[in-house]
């Protein structure tokens, strides 16, 4: 025994030095161009020719060292504490996870307040806390929130239904031009565009919805993708009414119920008798989205407990079972559809209102990827989920632009913004191997008999369009 | 043949001229058949009858090439099922199915799948969601009833206890119980079951069978049923229609159907039951019929039931010279298959193929008297047309050197023991009397034997 | 039971879907030339020792060895590759692929050398896979499925030979077929067959020993005559829908 040990032993670091040499050999056929070599302008103008093999060794010696590691030591351990892992009865969810939900809701509700007081003992004074708060309000909390909403929109489609659309930024576009142009041209407000902007929105989506929804899987995604294109070009080039790439501009901005929020006498400030400060606009538009994420989440929830809720989860798992039972599909895909559409409509009515500007290239085909990226990596049909997806991507992102003081480190030229796909991707990467269902991949079910049990990722599925 | 299915007030699906073509592929040709109100249809017939076929025909997964299938509810409504979609079958003309590979929402739990199969109810109730999405009372109650219903299926089926695991989750015989409950829920008048026995064991089928009993005698269900598990199909089903090659062979009472020798001949083979009741008549009484009979045996005798069923032939029995040809003279596979679901096909070439290591005529000789070294101008008689002979027993016959009508007929009674020795069969060739079949065969086989099939030249 | 002559031995193997524990302390083995059967109700854990010994899931305590060879944490495929041919769960079939195709898939361990005859042999055993040669596996009945699973693993002339309940859905001529014909096989070439049955008197009938499975733990091993002649076995799997 202990002979074949030693020798598994053995044969393992045998093992790992080969592998380490074939990644190192990779590394270096891979980067041997692109790291190696690198082409500057001099200062004639000409190209010069700039080898770099110390950095080339770099790359090669991590990778060649990195899966020796791997193979020699991190797997046999992962293995050995596989192995060891007791058979644990199911564990109760801790009463942290439990509550997990309220306690988020509370930090939501109360987070602009939090900032302000945390800033004010900082700076000393109140309007050095206000002040100081917008950027957390407003980059962080209402830039996350429109993200967890998108994604609570587009996990209607996706996360239940289980169709892949990939154009989902079209509705999104289509909220935003709505409420710009019929509040520019006609001066409606904002209460009465954003219900507006939903239905447009939703009635785009059963558009697209009627000659697609005939197709699956990989087909439907690359049509909604399309679409999204479409509505894209569209806003380019129908310059008479959009302006095209120059966008709109001078939206009006939301209100609280008539009260403006201008520096003005009639303004919000002046009413309550506030000093002025543009913070009290961010503020209700961090309540404002707040409120418009929350009511996509409840619709969301009381939904699922609805027969058209468990036909679009139904219609996930088998969509020919569906039919079987009597199940109109056509019908129930275009419905969460129009659901998922009008949810994005909603969000895209308040980012023109916030923005006071919109443009196509707010609409790109990028912002489909990132949103339908965080449902994903939340956990398909998990709210919780997709809102801490939300918020450590787009958080994430919004605080590279913090991290001034890596220019210390690697100079003047380094901005850490511009890393923000590489990390993006990275992070994806990771959770994917560390938690292929997202982070909350198991499924809460929508009716119980006796005990509410969750469903483990392993029976669900993703649908196939 | 249409006129013969039309207009019968008791039919509640009424197939007539059903053809259903693939590209080339004719699946279904010209099937006419229907289904009575309140009893169990069995459709059974071999692999790739065209069976599921017909199923997805009726319940709209298929639009058929040709044909109508008429579906008359209790109210007298009347549907061409043929015109409708898919869904609006199970809705409005309210013909429910299952699948052959079981198709549960897996990541649903059970009750939220028999919740699901209520869906078009809930819909009107929850006033197609509005309503409900503001929570009106009449949804509340109607989402209550719904559970009372699924509770009430779950009872039938004995998984209440597991109504909040994901169906996934479930053992196998579970999930088939879960996807007949499930098809319940959508209150059908005639549910379809393809396959519901497949990996089932012994004792499951036999619960299945009083379940879908149950379901015909409460709900007043009629069932219509593929199924190649003849206990279930032979047990419950009041009628039972054969297919081959997408033509029907066979139609009437599962008893008749199981003595048609064309369903013999193309589907069932000879039955397990017959052996199990072998070995249980066996144990029954002890060794000592096989060591009465032993003076009959041949050692090549006593080597076929050592081979088939060691616990009862002593070794001590055998003689220390047997050898075990028998064994070797079952040879290849290859052949053997060929000739059982082509029956047609193999007609020309002769069964002794698989027959030729026969060493000598002598030792059988001492066994059937008048065994034949091979069949009387290299053609042997078609013996499955004997009721009682499948073509596993033809085969040991003639390997045992009997080919034609005529031996048979003459068998004396030695021959008769010796012969049920070898084919593990205890007092049936009296009882079915397959003396008087062969001398009537051999009558008759003067001509040209009839055609076992109705399929090929 | 010598453990070195046999070809294929589990030892106090467990396995877990996430925290559920689905196979405890199984212990089977299966001799050269053997034909091995386990019995036992549906979700006993008899699939999931199959697919255990394939790997997926991978076994979290014990041994499995093949040919002497301990196969426990080898990937899949090289499991295959040392002639171990499954035809699984559900089938499993290519379903864009034609029938031809699939059969090719299950050689594709092999030269082409042995693709003819062992084609021929597979369509000799199920004729009706020779009349679909051209169509797609997907469009098959399901019987016909099985066959072409059967016949696919067939083709990779395998040692070992798992089969996971081979009867499943086809007619009862073709079922007898198919046990005289794994019967055959394992008479003229000496395969090993193991395989998983709810028929489990047919199974029982064509095996020389068996199992029976209850909630992952093996309950019962000997002879197939002594299984079937067991009271315990003949009221649990062999009676009850049979008159």
């Amino acid at each position: 025994m202990a002979d074949t040990q030693k020798t598994g032993r053995e044969s393992v670091f045998a093992k790992a030095v080969k592998e380490g040499l074939l990644a190192a050999a990779l590394a270096l056929g891979l980067f041997s161009l692109i790291v190696g070599f690198r082409t500057d302008q001099n200062i004639r103008n000409e190209l010069v020719l700039n080898q770099r093999w110390g950095l080339l060794a770099i790359f090669v010696l991590v990778a060649g060292v990195g899966r020796f590691l791997l193979t020699a030591y991190i797997t046999p351990w992962n293995v050995a504490r596989n192995k060891n892992k007791r058979a644990a009865v199911e564990r109760e969810q801790s009463t942290f996870r439990k509550s997990f939900p309220k306690i988020g809701l509370g930090l939501l509700l109360t987070y602009p307040f939090l900032v302000i007081l945390i800033l004010t003992a900082y700076n000393g004074s109140i309007m050095g806390g206000l002040q100081g708060s917008l950027k957390y309000v407003d980059n962080f909390g209402i830039q996350i929130l429109i993200y967890v909403m998108l994604a609570w929109g587009l996990n209607i489609v996706v996360g239940l239904a289980g169709l892949l659309d990939l154009g989902y930024v079209a509705f999104y576009a289509v909220g935003a031009y709505s409420y710009a142009l019929l509040s520019t041209h006609f001066g409606l407000s904002f209460w009465l565009l954003l219900p507006m902007a939903g239905i447009f929105a939703a009635l785009w989506g059963i558009m697209l919805g009627f000659p697609v929804l005939r197709l699956r899987g990989d087909y439907l995604a690359i049509v909604t993708l399309a679409f999204g294109e479409i509505i894209r070009l569209v806003l380019i080039n129908w310059t008479v009414v959009t302006k095209g790439t120059f966008g709109i501009s001078g939206i009006a901005k939301a209100t609280l119920f008539g009260i403006p929020f201008t520096p003005g006498p009639t303004g919000f400030a002046a009413l309550l008798g506030l000093p002025n400060s543009g913070v009290y606009y961010k503020i209700f538009l961090y309540y404002l989205i707040l409120f418009l994420a929350l009511l996509t989440a409840w619709v969301t929830i009381r939904l699922r407990r609805m027969p058209i809720g468990r036909a679009w989860e139904a219609l996930r798992e088998d969509e020919i079972a569906c039919r079987s039972l009597g199940i109109n599909t056509t019908t129930t895909k275009l419905t969460a559809f129009a659901t998922g559409a009008m949810f994005g409509g909603f969000a895209g009515s308040f980012f023109a209102a916030r923005q006071g500007f919109v443009s196509p290239e707010s609409f790109v085909f990028l912002e489909s990827a990132i949103i339908l990226a965080i449902v994903v990596l939340g956990g398909m049909g998990s709210l919780v989920g997709i809102a801490i997806a939300a918020a450590v991507m787009i958080g994430g992102t919004e605080l590279l632009r913090e991290l001034e003081f890596l220019k210390r480190i690697f100079g003047n030229d380094f901005t850490p913004e511009l890393y923000r796909m590489l990390l993006f991707g990275l992070a994806m990467i990771v959770v994917m191997v560390w938690k292929p269902r997202g982070f909350v991949g198991n499924r809460e079910p929508s009716a119980f008999l006796h005990k509410r049990k969750m469903v483990s990722s392993e029976f669900t599925k993703e649908g196939h369009g | 043949m249409v006129s013969e299915v039309h207009n019968n007030p008791a039919a509640i699906l009424r197939v007539e001229r059903l053809s259903m073509k693939f590209g080339g592929l004719i699946a279904i040709n010209d099937l006419n058949f229907e289904a009575k109100r309140g009893a169990i249809t069995a459709l059974i017939g071999p692999n790739g009858a065209g069976k599921t076929t017909v199923f997805n025909c009726i319940t709209g997964f298929y639009k058929p090439t040709e044909g109508m299938l008429t579906m008359t509810r209790q109210n007298g409504e009347e549907y061409l099922l043929e015109r409708m979609a898919d869904f609006v079958i199970t809705k409005k003309a309210k013909v429910a199915r299952t699948f052959q590979n079981i198709r549960l929402f897996s990541g649903l739990t059970v009750l939220e799948n028999l919740l699901v199969a209520q869906h078009n109810p809930l819909m009107l109730s929850s006033g197609f969601t509005v309503l409900g999405l503001l929570g009106f009372p009449t949804y509340k109650k109607a989402a209550a009833d719904a559970i009372e219903k699924a509770r009430f299926w779950l009872e039938k089926i004995n998984l209440v206890d597991r109504a909040d695991d994901p169906a996934g989750d479930l053992p196998y015989g579970a999930q088939r119980r879960l996807e007949i409950a499930r098809a319940m829920c959508t209150d059908p008048e005639l549910l379809c079951l393809d396959e519901p026995a497949a990996g089932l064991n012994a004792r499951e089928s036999a619960e299945l069978n009083k379940l879908l009993l149950d379901i015909r005698d409460e709900t007043g269900t009629s069932i219509l049923l593929i199924e190649h598990d003849m206990s279930v199909v032979m047990e419950i089903s009041d009628h039972v229609v054969v297919l081959e090659y997408g033509t029907k062979i066979s139609d009437g009472t599962p008893e008749s159907v199981k003595n048609d020798p064309k369903v013999i001949a193309a589907y069932l083979g000879v039955e397990d039951e017959e052996v199990v009741e072998l070995i249980e008549q066996a144990e029954a009484a002890g060794v000592d019929d096989i060591t009465a009979a032993v003076d009959l045996l041949s050692t090549e005798a006593l080597h076929e039931i050592e081979e088939a069923h060691p616990e009862m032939a002593p070794t001590a029995l055998i003689p220390a010279t047997g050898t075990p040809k028998a064994k070797r003279a079952r040879t290849a596979v290859a052949g053997a298959p060929a000739a059982k679901t082509a029956p047609g096909k193999s007609r020309g070439a002769p069964t002794p193929a698989r027959t030729p290591v026969k060493p000598t005529g002598a030792t059988k000789a001492g066994v059937i008297s008048n065994a034949l070294p091979e069949p009387r101008g290299g053609k042997a008689d078609k013996l499955i047309l004997i009721q009682g002979i499948g073509p596993v027993n033809e085969r040991k016959l003639n390997e045992h050197g009997i080919f034609h009508f005529d031996q048979i007929a003459a068998w004396k009674k030695a021959d008769i023991i010796a012969a049920e020795i070898y084919l593990d069969f205890d007092g049936r060739i009296a009882r079915e009397d397959w003396i008087g079949q062969a001398k009537r065969l051999a009558r008759e086989g003067r001509t040209p034997a009839p055609r076992k099939t109705g399929g090929a030249k | 039971m010598s453990e070195k002559q046999a070809l294929l031995s589990v030892e106090n193997v467990e396995t877990y879907y996430g925290n559920i524990r689905a196979l405890s302390g199984v212990t089977v083995h299966a001799d050269p030339g053997e034909i091995v059967a386990l019995i036992g109700a549906n979700g006993a854990g008899k699939s999931t020792l199959m697919m255990t010994i394939f790997g997926m899931p991978r076994a979290r305590t014990g041994r499995i060895v093949f040919d002497g060879k301990d196969i426990t944490q080898l990937p899949t495929h090289e499991i295959a590759r040392l002639r171990i041919a499954q035809s699984p769960e559900g089938r499993r079939i290519f379903p864009r692929m034609t029938v031809q195709e699939n059969l090719q898939m299950g050689a594709s361990l092999d030269k082409l050398e042995f693709f003819d005859e062992d084609s021929r042999m597979v369509f000799d055993l199920f004729p009706r896979l020779k009349e679909r040669i051209n169509q797609r596996g997907g469009t098959l009945s399901g019987g016909e499925q099985q066959m072409l699973a059967i016949g696919r693993a067939l083709m990779a002339r395998p040692r070992l030979l798992l089969l996971d309940e081979p009867s499943l859905g086809l007619a009862p001529l073709i079922i007898k077929h198919i046990f005289e014909a794994i019967k055959e096989l394992n008479k003229n070439t000496g395969l090993t067959v193991f395989l998983v049955e709810q028929n489990a008197f047919g199974a029982l009938k064509l095996a020389d020993r068996g199992y029976v499975m209850v909630n992952g733990i093996v309950t019962m091993s000997g002879s197939s005559a002594d299984l079937l002649a067991n009271p315990e076995v003949r009221a649990a799997y062999l009676e009850g829908g049979r008159h």
